[in-house]
């Protein structure tokens, strides 16, 4: 066993046992924060696949973006765990079956010789100065462009739909208006007034 | 390095609406306020140049374009075009509706217009990402429109139901799709069905155990997007939740993306295993019609009953694919031309029917149409009798061509089925007739449309007598469609 | 160096002695860049009380000298902060979440110092020379903020839970904008590489530097790099006047000072990627004789106690944004000047090579 295989145990035991714990954990803070730790360490084990932007990416993107705002949501929520395990038990007999169900044929076509280690190729190694930023900007520019660019029309629609569906205007609320309140001049204020002075009767 | 700028003339419709889209943001962001209808002057103009466009570059020919993902064949350019007329139809049709419920802004246009960039993109792809992201874009776009009246309790409640399940309906088809992938290693839908070919002549059975795995997701996947039982369980909610205007559109215009859909997907990406998907459509098909049909029996509310009903229309015309040759496919294509006419009709009676403050949803708001205004009634008398399918209606024909592909493919029992659940569901359509002509009116409020929806209405309700007089044009558009991209 | 990692492979055999050799190497550098660094971060602190009391035309801290020498008054003040918060008691108040109440400093902390994994300090002299270090700062820093939002909410304190809201909210909108900054800068530079865009912004002078073509950008990123470190004006997330201490208001001793460190790294940060991007790194401002006699090392450290200046001066002159003006400001203001940035480069980029080629557009597109 080298190195290398040790960083790999060590990641991927974390990511399961991470996984594990998102689906067990009571509390949906800790449910959330152990999600991060196993995409945190699925960007380690794509590491090790030299997969160096799409690691950096996932963490930049759900870790440092994605997963904030999640927390930021199930912290301000009040979840009440105890009223939403209300019926687990009684449902849980038929969804256990279901997934053994599931389950069995799952890994009945991904034990198949299809996906075996040794069908799989390894990937050849690459140079040190080999950038697979490069590459993926390449590709995305050139043959899956049409795609990209559906994705970006998706992103404007989820933009679109999130202000149509947050943004209200209320009425009558009072609010500074920064440029304003600079533009202001002393003659909007204050007017000054010459008056003879008055004489104590 | 070297890389060629692709063909961008197959995709000009496509084109021109994002533009036109972006200006329909912008025009509705500068001038919304002080004119309400700039937006939807916009949209009906998008669409009738994206109309234009698409007949004027339309070929016989299919051709390629963007590294495979994009395909522009004549099944396209027709779907395109009677997506257009729909998608013009709705706008009309909710116009006034939603202009008194305050919903009368540039987002609702915007995000129909999006939705419709969604289905063509759906009806011209030949790549499973494309497929994927035309799908999402149209959904995301819908989920929105289901939820656009926020302070409606019950809207909220469809729009979250329609989110959750259309979330894991994609999740079905992306994880089908990628067994898929998994066992051809490609994603291209012409390769994909060489692949296919070859690991079945091969006689590859772990490959091809995949290959059925996926096969299963992605049906499942699909049924849930057309909503056939038993993945139908969102349709009724979301269709007795959300605002009428949009259930007219969810009703109509995607239910011509997902024919589109399942052709690329099934026919087109796995033709060669046909023998798998018949079985599990001929599930889907009957399973549909009995829950549809028995299940609108029941109901009380006409939108709700129009949800099963649209469900049971689903399973008839899965039957047409099922026949899986030419002739089947291209009068599935009829069958829901045929359908998205009748509920554009019919949702747009209910819209009409409806006014400020009083939603027209109990299937008691049609008692005594007859006495009100005896023209609507009938219009609806047409639509009725042609849902449930009685001649001379387009309704008939529909459904005649089906049940002679299924004759014709040798599931004389699956024609029986069939014929036995649209005389049960003919019930439901006949009780709306009778407390129409038969009842008394619970109200006599004047029913006063603008104009251009009264016009359209009775065009609507004539068209299907017409096409029922004189099916064969249409049929024949279908029959060329089919037959020139397959 | 040789002999050390012959040594290795004797002891612990070919295999295991490679890789064990380099693990050794690699925690020696980062102790080699760790420990100055928390050495600058303690007279950062000093050097801010000092610059603010002399804007304020106060003396500042002048009576703890170092090794009794009487001009070095002051200089010693760090050490004995440093050794007060140690002998403090970490107080864990009731009803706190204790496993995430003391993880919270640590991930705060680690990604900080994480982040200087792959900055370089001249040509030769960086610990980890990989492709997409750009990227690796971004992902790092972006991971400061979990730090925050955990101390907030495992205080089970309302002040503290407020206080992480508003940061969480502040840094993912301000990473926005500083990424788009960012974006322009790897759009001239082609790379994501820290050393190959302080490469190309070589060529004779100060002109050449990306300040000058990208001086928008350049304040963009400045500014939120100050709203991303939470430091004034946009330091709601502390907001004394209003929410006593934010998201630190149950800390105390270490703890505390951990939260200290981190922030003060982050500044140090800040400034230090923005004299690698916008002012030539280790270049020398002009390519002739007085001023490349200075080592290039010295050129980065005084261009980022030059930037580090700023946050101070920010700090002492501006008073605290309202919130949603900084939203404003970020959503508002910055996003879309980013944007219409990105797309005008993109457009100079576009320009035939004859046009590119020659004054002024060559001294920076190469």
């Amino acid at each position: 066993m080298d190195f290398q295989s040790i960083t790999f145990y060590f990641f991927a035991t974390v990511l399961v046992a991470s996984a594990l714990g998102v689906i067990t954990a009571r509390n949906p803070v800790h449910a959330a924060l152990l999600l991060v730790l196993a995409f945190f360490t699925c960007a380690g084990l794509w590491l090790l696949l030299q997969a160096e932007f799409l690691a950096i990416t996932l963490v930049l993107v759900y870790v440092g973006a994605v997963m904030v705002l999640f927390l930021f949501v199930v912290m301000m929520l009040d979840i009440n765990l105890d009223r939403m395990r209300e019926g687990f038990w009684k449902w849980f007999p038929f969804g256990a079956l279901l997934a053994l169900v599931m389950l069995a044929e799952i890994s009945m076509v991904l034990m198949g010789r299809k996906f075996s280690a040794d069908q799989i190729p390894t990937p050849p190694l690459r140079a040190a100065d080999y950038s697979n930023t490069k590459e993926l900007g390449r590709l995305i520019y050139t043959e899956y462009v049409y795609a990209f660019e559906l994705a970006a029309v998706i992103l404007l629609v989820a933009i679109v739909a999130a202000i149509a569906l947050t943004l209200r205007r209320r009425v009558g609320p009072r609010f500074m208006e920064p440029s304003e309140q600079v533009k202001v001049k002393r003659s909007d204020r204050v007017r000054m007034v010459s008056m003879p002075s008055e004489k104590k009767e | 390095m070297n890389f060629l700028p692709p063909d961008l003339a197959p995709a000009y419709p496509e084109i021109f609406l994002l533009v036109m889209v972006c200006v329909v943001l912008l025009a509705d962001l500068v001038a919304g306020a002080k004119r309400p209808y700039l937006a939807y002057m916009l949209a009906q103009g998008a669409l009738f140049g994206c109309a234009l466009i698409t007949l004027g570059t339309s070929t016989s020919d299919v051709s390629y374009t963007f590294s495979g993902m994009f395909v522009d064949d004549a099944m396209a350019d027709t779907l395109k075009l009677l997506t257009y007329v729909t998608v013009a139809m709705v706008l009309v049709y909710s116009r006034s509706y939603i202009a008194v419920r305050g919903m009368l802004n540039g987002e609702f246009f915007s995000l129909t217009l999006f939705a419709t960039l969604g289905m063509m993109v759906m009806i011209s792809a030949s790549h499973f990402l494309t497929l994927y992201l035309g799908l999402e874009l149209l959904s995301l776009s819908l989920y929105a429109m289901v939820a656009l009246r926020r302070d409606s309790v019950e809207a909220t409640e469809a729009a979250m139901k329609y989110f959750v399940l259309g979330a894991l309906a994609s999740g079905f088809l992306l994880y089908g799709m990628s067994m898929v992938y998994g066992a051809t290693g490609e994603l291209n839908i012409g390769k994909v069905t060489e692949v296919i070919r070859n690991v079945i002549q091969g006689g590859d059975i772990d490959d091809y155990a995949v290959l059925v795995v996926g096969l299963v997701f992605i049906v499942a996947g699909i049924s849930f997007k057309l909503s056939a039982a038993p993945f139908h369980m969102w349709a009724p909610d979301v269709y007795q939740g959300a605002p009428t205007a949009v259930v007219l559109f969810i009703g109509s215009a995607p239910k011509l993306a997902a024919f589109g859909f399942v052709m690329r997907l099934l026919v087109e990406g796995m033709g060669a295993m046909v023998a798998d998907w018949q079985g599990m459509l001929m599930i889907l098909a009957v399973m549909s019609m009995m829950i549809g049909n028995l299940a609108a029996i029941a109901q009380t509310n006409i939108k709700r009953m129009l949800a099963y009903s649209t469900i049971s229309h689903m399973g008839f015309m899965l039957l047409g694919i099922v026949s899986a040759d030419g002739n089947g496919y291209s009068s599935s294509m009829f069958y829901i031309v045929i359908y998205v006419l009748m509920t554009l009709g019919i949702f747009g009676m209910i819209m009409l029917l409806s006014r400020e403050g009083f939603e027209a949803e109990r299937i008691d708001d049609f008692k005594g149409l007859n006495r009100r205004n005896p023209w609507y009634a009938f219009i609806t008398l047409l639509l009725m009798f042609s849902l449930a399918g009685v001649p001379p209606l387009v309704g008939f024909y529909a459904k005649l061509s089906v049940l002679q592909a299924v004759l014709n493919a040798g599931y004389v029992w699956l024609a029986v089925v069939a014929v036995l659940f649209s005389l049960i569901g003919a019930f439901y359509y006949l009780r709306i007739i009778k407390l129409m002509y038969f009842d008394e009116p619970e109200t006599d409020a004047p029913i006063v449309p603008p104009g251009d929806i009264k016009l359209l209405i009775s065009a609507n309700g004539l068209a299907v007598l017409a096409f029922g007089l004189f099916p064969q044009s249409l049929m024949a558009m279908c029959a060329y469609a089919i037959q020139q991209s397959m | 160096m040789e002999y050390a990692q012959q040594l290795f492979g004797q002891f612990f055999g070919a295999d295991w002695g490679s890789a064990l050799f380099s693990l050794t190497k690699n925690l020696v550098l980062i102790l080699a860049i760790v420990l100055p660094l928390l050495l600058s971060v303690a007279y950062l602190t000093l050097a801010e009380r000092k610059i603010i009391a002399f804007m304020q035309i106060r003396v500042g801290p002048n009576r703890v000298t170092l090794f009794g020498i009487p001009w070095l008054a002051g200089w010693g003040q760090p050490m004995a902060d440093a050794v007060k918060a140690l002998m403090k008691e970490i107080i864990i108040p009731n009803g706190a979440n204790k496993f995430l109440f003391i993880m919270a400093p640590i991930l705060t902390i680690a990604p900080a110092l994480a982040a200087w994994a792959v900055v370089p300090f001249s040509p030769e002299v960086v610990l980890a020379d990989i492709n997409a270090g750009l990227l690796y700062i971004l992902a790092m820093t972006s991971m400061g903020v979990y730090g925050v939002i955990i101390a907030g909410w495992a205080s089970n304190s309302k002040y503290a839970f407020i206080g992480a809201m508003r940061c969480a909210a502040q840094v993912v909108s301000y990473e926005l904008a500083m990424g788009f900054a960012l974006v322009c800068v790897l759009m001239m530079s082609h790379s994501l590489n820290l050393g190959d865009i302080v490469k190309g912004q070589e060529g004779g002078s100060f002109v050449n530097w990306y300040l000058i073509p990208l001086f928008p950008m350049f304040l963009v990123y400045f500014i939120s790099g100050v709203a991303e470190t939470n430091r004034a004006p946009f330091d709601v997330a502390e907001g004394e006047s209003e929410i006593v201490a934010g998201f630190h208001v149950e800390y105390s001793g270490m703890a505390f000072t951990v939260f200290f460190l981190a922030e003060y790294s982050n500044m140090i940060l800040v400034a230090t990627l923005a004299s690698l991007i916008f002012l030539g790194g280790w270049l020398p401002p002009f390519d002739i004789a007085p001023f490349t006699m200075i080592p290039g090392f010295i050129w980065l450290l005084l261009k980022i106690a030059f930037l580090l200046f700023f946050f101070l001066w920010f700090r002492a002159t501006f008073p605290r944004y309202r919130y949603d003006q900084i939203m404003r400001l970020g959503w508002k203001v910055f996003i879309p000047m980013t944007l219409v940035w990105i797309v005008l480069l993109g457009s100079v980029m576009q320009l035939p090579a004859s046009v590119l080629g020659s004054f002024p557009l060559n001294l920076w597109f190469h």
